[in-house]
């Protein structure tokens, strides 16, 4: 079914072609969230992965420093539309932290200061996928867009990049998390334009 | 609700000189809640398509749903709504979305709303759902406009009854207005808002910057975090 606009000419953006449907180029970095600006110091920041087993995982700012550190240059998408493209990050894969974690469940629940939570599967986060990012543009990351320290997982929608991360808890199941309990995609691929639930 | 579907275009009213109030008529509409939005699809002759997300106004039943757009200078979409758009042209929409930055007539607790400049539009959407629903919940609201002009839903903000309103705004005051035109700050925020409180629930909307400001001054006040619901509409 064809709904034409009448009048509507339309300003075309470049390289439209290159991005998941549904969504535009921006020179801007847009800020989402569903409330406040946490405030969290480096002093204080924790970054814990728990298992099964009740094992935690634990790295402080110094210690998450001291660990391999890669540059990484991606395109993000975010369900509210806008796709920046090749933005510059520093950060820790997700890869180098789970080499001393030992877990047979297959989701985690990504947990943020503040109260935020995200879902994904594990697999999503290894095999150089994901990053525990902390520099964008070559400046620490802004507390707005989730300094110290938020989760990068390019490859979905950025919700699932949280901001503020905190930690992730192993799961049994694919239990949705703040957003995705509001309506949005359980998954979130871009490609597929898996937006809302 | 995650289908695109036709609407048309039923009435538009003039707000301001730079909003204007859409009213779409969308057949299987099926209501929505205070504070949710929708995704808006137009479609150009050749194909080539734009989407951007409006908060709805309205509430309640029936299939006439409306919207309170302001223009973005230089922008692709909201120049065309405002300047454009009339009665009987057809667009796409879907929704309703959102289920967070919403009010329900069921929550009894105080609520203080914060609008900046367009970031009214769903907090008049829980004006009306409150007036609607006989809740008796206490409502606050302060509302930041660049000018008196410059209020969207001025005569319904005028005789929203036991609703408690405050204006301030940022380049022009009326004549013999106490506040001298400014953004809002943390002053403002302790004088002109409801305090911190256990069964609180604070909505902030408008743009990013404005959004980022407020709910910082929020916190700082002492208020939960967690209590304070954002929806930022984008640019500085
Ligand atoms: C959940 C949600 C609800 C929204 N509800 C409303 C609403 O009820 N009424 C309304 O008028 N708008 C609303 N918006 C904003 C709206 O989606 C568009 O962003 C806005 O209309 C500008 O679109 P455009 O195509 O004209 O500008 P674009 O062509 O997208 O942008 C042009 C320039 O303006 C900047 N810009 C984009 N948005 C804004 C903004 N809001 N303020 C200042 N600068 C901006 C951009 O960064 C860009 O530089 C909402 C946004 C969100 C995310």
């Amino acid at each position: 079914m064809a709904v034409i606009s009448r009048g509507f000419g339309g300003r075309r953006r470049r390289a439209e072609e290159d991005l998941p449907p549904g969504q535009y180029l921006t020179e801007d970095f847009p800020v989402l969230s569903a409330g406040p600006t946490p405030v969290v110091d480096t002093a204080e920041w924790e970054f814990v992965i728990q298992t099964e087993t009740g094992a935690r995982h634990r790295w402080s700012w110094d210690e998450l420093q001291a660990l391999p550190i890669e540059e990484i240059t991606k395109d993000i998408h975010c369900v509210t539309r806008w796709s920046k493209l090749e933005t510059t990050w520093r950060g820790v894969s997700l890869d180098t932290l789970f080499e001393q974690v030992e877990t047979a469940y297959d989701y985690v629940l990504a947990h943020s200061y503040g109260g935020y939570t995200t879902n994904l599967p594990l697999e999503d986060l290894l095999d150089g996928k994901a990053w525990i990012a902390f520099e964008y543009d070559d400046s620490p990351l802004a507390p707005e867009h989730g300094g110290p320290a938020r989760l990068l997982v390019p490859h979905l929608y950025f919700w699932k990049s949280a901001k503020w991360v905190h930690g992730l808890v192993m799961q049994t199941d694919d239990e949705p998390g703040f957003w995705e309990q509001n309506g949005y995609h359980l998954y979130g691929d871009p490609w597929l334009e898996q937006r809302y639930s | 609700m995650t289908t695109w579907r036709a609407a048309t275009v039923a009435s538009t009213a003039r707000l301001t000189s730079t909003a204007r109030s859409i009213v779409l008529d969308v057949p299987g509409w099926q209501g929505n809640l205070a504070g949710q939005h929708l995704d808006l699809r137009l479609t150009a002759e050749d194909g080539y398509q734009a989407v951007r997300s409006y908060s709805i106004a309205s509430v309640g039943p029936g299939q006439l749903v409306e919207l309170g757009v302001d223009k973005v200078v230089d922008g692709e979409v909201s120049p065309y709504l405002v300047d454009e758009v009339r009665a009987g042209d057809q667009l796409e929409i879907r929704g309703p979305l959102g289920g967070w930055f919403v009010w329900r007539p069921a929550d009894v607790g105080p609520v203080q709303l914060v609008a900046g400049g367009s970031g009214i539009v769903p907090l008049a959407a829980m004006i009306r759902a409150r007036r609607t629903s006989s809740s008796v919940a206490p409502f606050r609201l302060l509302y930041s406009a660049r000018t008196p002009d410059d209020v969207l839903f001025a005569p319904e903000l005028d005789n929203a009854g036991d609703v408690e309103i405050t204006f301030a705004y940022t380049r022009r005051a009326p004549d013999g207005f106490a506040r001298k035109p400014k953004r809002l700050d943390r002053t403002d925020l302790a004088e002109l808002t409801l305090p911190p409180a256990d069964d609180l629930t604070v909505f902030v909307c408008g743009p990013t910057g404005f959004v980022e400001a407020v709910a910082d001054g929020l916190v700082s006040l002492g208020h939960d975090p967690a209590r304070v619901k954002t929806e930022r509409f984008g640019g500085a």
